[in-house]
């Protein structure tokens, strides 16, 4: 059987109303590339909060720009990419502080991407001045 | 198709019970975080986090519990959470919250936990 790699696009108005949308198109594409369901729920919140980090700080809430999430799958490995054209923000470079010196300092900053570190197998951030932000995740299919 | 979510809060006794249904996620987590506003308001510094129903959860609705926790603890009140469905506890593990919050089995257990241990004993 040859390994075909099979590619999926997704793009919604930047609403956090939208994200809703953007866990079962992840969902959908993470059964049919064949993960367990604890990786597809590993999956769904990794994408959801790199989605809502991007709504919120990259687009800063402006509902007239386009979020975009690619996604790309062989027998080996998911690969997600959420993109954006607006502020360029790298989430990785946000501190992690530890929970409990976040709960008293009052802010809750860092714990999406914290989570999407923990949940996917690779992570990594790619700005291309002037045009857009990439965010490239893997996921590998036992 | 927005997120499915809603709260309905009952009282036992001087205890708040929360049961959140459906999704918390970003779009989600203000109404979270309004109800929440609501009960303390009111005087009630008592919470119980129903998560029986809660399918979903993601760090906006993480981020309402730690918000709001140490104000409640500093006033003698607490957020116990119970009934928390395998994949909600795997996010809330992630980021270590069974170190923060009482975790527990169900809505008498978090009574009870209330009753022995108003706030969670580091």
């Amino acid at each position: 059987m040859t390994d075909i790699e099979r590619k999926f696009l997704l793009t919604v108005p930047s609403s956090t109303a939208n994200l809703a949308l953007i866990r079962e198109f992840v969902v959908a594409v993470g059964v049919q590339a064949g993960l367990g369901d604890a990786d597809v729920g590993k999956l769904e919140l990794a994408v959801d909060e790199a989605c809502a980090n991007v709504m919120e700080h990259a687009y800063e809430h402006d509902e007239t720009k386009e979020v975009v999430v690619r996604a790309t799958f062989d027998r080996e490995v998911l690969h997600i990419i959420v993109e954006d054209t607006g502020r360029g923000f790298d989430p990785s470079r946000v501190p992690q502080e530890k929970l409990d010196r976040l709960i008293a300092a009052k802010q809750s900053g860092g714990l999406g991407m914290r989570l999407i570190k923990a949940l996917m197998d690779e992570v990594r951030y790619e700005f291309i001045p002037g045009q857009k932000n990439e965010l490239h995740m893997l996921k590998r299919i036992r | 198709m927005p997120t499915p979510f809603r709260i309905d809060t009952s009282r036992i006794d001087d205890i708040s019970v929360m049961v959140l249904d459906g999704q918390v996620d970003a779009h989600t987590a203000p109404r979270f975080e309004e109800a929440i506003q609501a009960e303390l308001a009111a005087g009630h510094q008592r919470i119980i986090a129903d998560c029986a129903k809660l399918t979903y959860i993601s760090s906006a609705g993480l981020g309402v519990f730690m918000s709001f926790i140490e104000e409640i603890r500093e006033s003698g009140g607490d957020i116990k959470i119970c009934s928390v469905i395998p994949k909600v506890q795997a996010t809330f593990e992630i980021l270590g919250f069974q170190d923060i919050f009482d975790i527990v089995a169900d809505v008498p257990a978090a009574v009870q936990r209330f009753r022995e241990s108003p706030v969670k004993e580091a």
